[in-house]
């Protein structure tokens, strides 16, 4: 028989994720034929779940008040109960699957893979796959041995959406399955909200973003510089801020700010996906970087291979001159 | 609090550029400056600044050979007390899974309260930690981004989740927690720092040191093994200006000005 595939779904504030779409289509490349099943857990999820049947002919619910807060170890046990022996569920990657699914597959014995973008095929339980590593400045071809079942962590946006809508299926209430859903060892407490900065980047119509390639925090002098002769405003990387050179509110990126300018200067931005992935509506995306290789080449409009040390301040001195 | 670190010796991606042999069965190896793994990084000057407030000691251990130990060296001229090599021609090839099983026999030798690992590293699969924890039924939290020690029962650690969010967490000790960037500022460490540590002993553990059965690890017990490395093809990429600066300046601002970005 062939294994059962199921699909965790992520949801907030009463919706589920963009993943939700995404995940049956990754579902179909192990296999075509499968009916895959997804997997709600949460608080008064009834909503989520009839959107989901929309996409799933199969919905399992796991709703208990006590499910309201995030915490991956109470799901990691609600699953283990739930899931038959050898399956494989499939597992948006972002900040609850990295959370939950190593551990995961520990409790399963199953075989784990972690930000898979994507599927060639499984024959005979031997799953081949991409993912990206360094960063993403180089692609691996990965062989799984899923025969035992897997838990397998899908990077959002990989995969094309089902929009088709079409399903018409049922929601199985399973919550009497789940057994013990008492947070224990680990006990949620809140969830602290970003600090709103000085400039919300989120509403700005040109930013010039600065990465790792500044070197110096004194350098960031010629990128206010340039967005100030722009009229621009200035967001960054992920290093920038763990380097506390700039708030964390000026960050783009999944763990910082989603943001849709209409241009984007990546000025030393390498351009991990979780810092394209703050960028939404298609951006116009101008990419200076010294690394000839570097991701984001491959994801601007226009590049141009220099040092931003020395190519911003020739920038923005004929900028100033208009 | 006794506390043990997960480290290990990676090529530094800001100071390479990270390009694949000519087979692609592997990275270009030639020339590369290796570093320990930033995330580990900050798990270590987390784990010092611990100590140095409650006291007790930091450990930090590495699996690989023998070119492995200065990393281990140069956490210690950063302040941890003390190093563990874990080193065995039989770990070779293991996946997340082995390495966490590899680790567990360790960590089982010695008593820690609090076991960190950096939230990833490389292979960016940001897996051993969990697999660690759930191997030793301790609690654990991934993406762990603040630390406060509230007594020697309980911590309250901070989780980076999306749109800038922070996820907080009361968790049982022992645990194991993945250390995020951006936790703490690292400090510097010197040529002086390192030189400290040059003869400092640092053991050595192998399968057998460690009670584990050789098949159950490395490339026989991997059951996620990399075939070859190749460059993705993400469609046309950028129009890439070339020419003298003046000139490619110039266009730039013409298609600044024709996009929106100069009005």
């Amino acid at each position: 028989m062939a294994q059962q595939i199921f699909a965790y779904i992520g949801h907030n504030n009463g919706q589920a994720e963009d993943s939700a779409l995404e995940l049956i289509n990754a579902a179909a490349k192990i296999d075509s034929t499968a009916a895959v099943t997804a997997i709600v857990v949460g608080s008064g999820i009834d909503a989520v779940c009839d959107a989901v049947a929309k996409t799933y002919k199969e919905v399992w619910k796991i709703d208990a008040a006590a499910l309201s807060n995030p915490n991956a170890e109470v799901t990691r046990k609600i699953l283990v109960n739930v899931l038959p022996a050898d399956c494989i569920i499939l597992i948006p990657h972002d900040t609850f699957g990295m959370d939950l699914s190593p551990g995961l597959s520990v409790k399963l014995d199953s075989t784990f893979v972690a930000d898979v973008v994507d599927i060639e095929g499984n024959e005979g339980g031997n799953l081949k796959l991409s993912r990206q590593e360094y960063s993403g400045m180089v692609s691996a071809h990965m062989e799984c041995d899923i025969s035992q079942g897997a838990a397998i962590n899908i990077r959002p946006g990989s995969f094309a959406p089902d929009e088709s809508q079409s399903a018409g299926g049922t929601v199985t209430d399973k919550s009497g399955d789940a057994g013990d859903i008492a947070e224990s060892t680990r006990r949620f407490l809140e969830v602290l909200e970003a600090e709103a900065g000085d400039v919300d980047i989120t509403k700005s119509d040109v930013l010039v973003s600065v990465g790792r390639g500044i070197e110096d925090e004194d350098n960031l002098e010629i990128i206010h510089d340039l967005a100030k002769a722009m009229k621009a405003d200035v967001s960054c990387s992920r290093p920038i801020v763990d380097a506390k050179w700039l708030e964390k509110s000026r960050q783009v990126g999944t763990s910082g700010q989603t943001v849709k300018p209409n241009v984007y200067m990546a000025m030393g931005i390498s351009g991990s996906f979780q810092h394209m992935g703050g960028i939404k509506g298609s951006p116009y995306i101008v990419a200076v970087n010294k690394n000839s290789k570097a991701p984001i080449f491959q994801l601007a409009d226009v590049g141009v291979e220099a040092d931003i040390l020395e190519f911003v301040p020739e920038l923005t001195e004929k900028v100033e001159e208009l | 609090m006794e506390i043990l670190v997960c480290v290990k010796r990676v090529p530094d991606t800001s100071e390479n550029e990270i390009e694949i042999n000519s087979d692609g069965s592997d990275i270009e190896r030639d020339d590369l400056v290796y570093s320990v793994n930033e995330w580990d990084n900050y798990a270590v000057e987390e784990a010092i600044q611990i100590r140095d407030n409650v006291g007790g000691s930091v450990t930090v251990v590495t699996v690989g050979d023998e070119e492995d130990e200065e990393v281990l060296r140069r956490e210690m001229a950063m302040g941890a007390d003390n190093g563990i090599l874990i080193s065995d021609d039989a770990f070779e090839g293991s996946d997340g899974k082995g390495i966490a099983s590899i680790l567990k026999a360790e960590i089982e030798k010695g008593k820690y309260d609090l076991i960190m690992t950096g939230a990833q590293a490389d292979a960016g699969a940001g897996q051993v930690g969990g697999m660690l924890a759930a191997m030793m039924d301790l609690p654990y939290a991934s993406l762990v981004n603040s630390i406060d020690i509230i007594d020697d029962k309980k911590i309250k650690a901070g989780r980076e989740v999306e749109g800038g969010n922070q996820e907080m967490n009361e968790i049982d000790l022992p645990c194991v927690l993945s250390i995020q960037t951006g936790i703490n500022e690292p400090r510097y460490v010197g040529i002086r720092g390192i030189r400290k540590v040059a003869s400092v002993e640092i053991p050595v553990h192998g399968a057998s040191d460690l009670g584990i059965d050789a098949s159950s690890v490395g490339e026989n017990g991997a059951k996620v093994k990399r075939l070859d490395y190749y460059l993705p093809d993400l469609g046309e990429g950028a129009e890439m200006l070339e020419g003298s600066t003046d000139e490619i300046v110039e266009k730039m601002i013409e298609l600044l000005k024709s996009k929106g970005g100069i009005k």
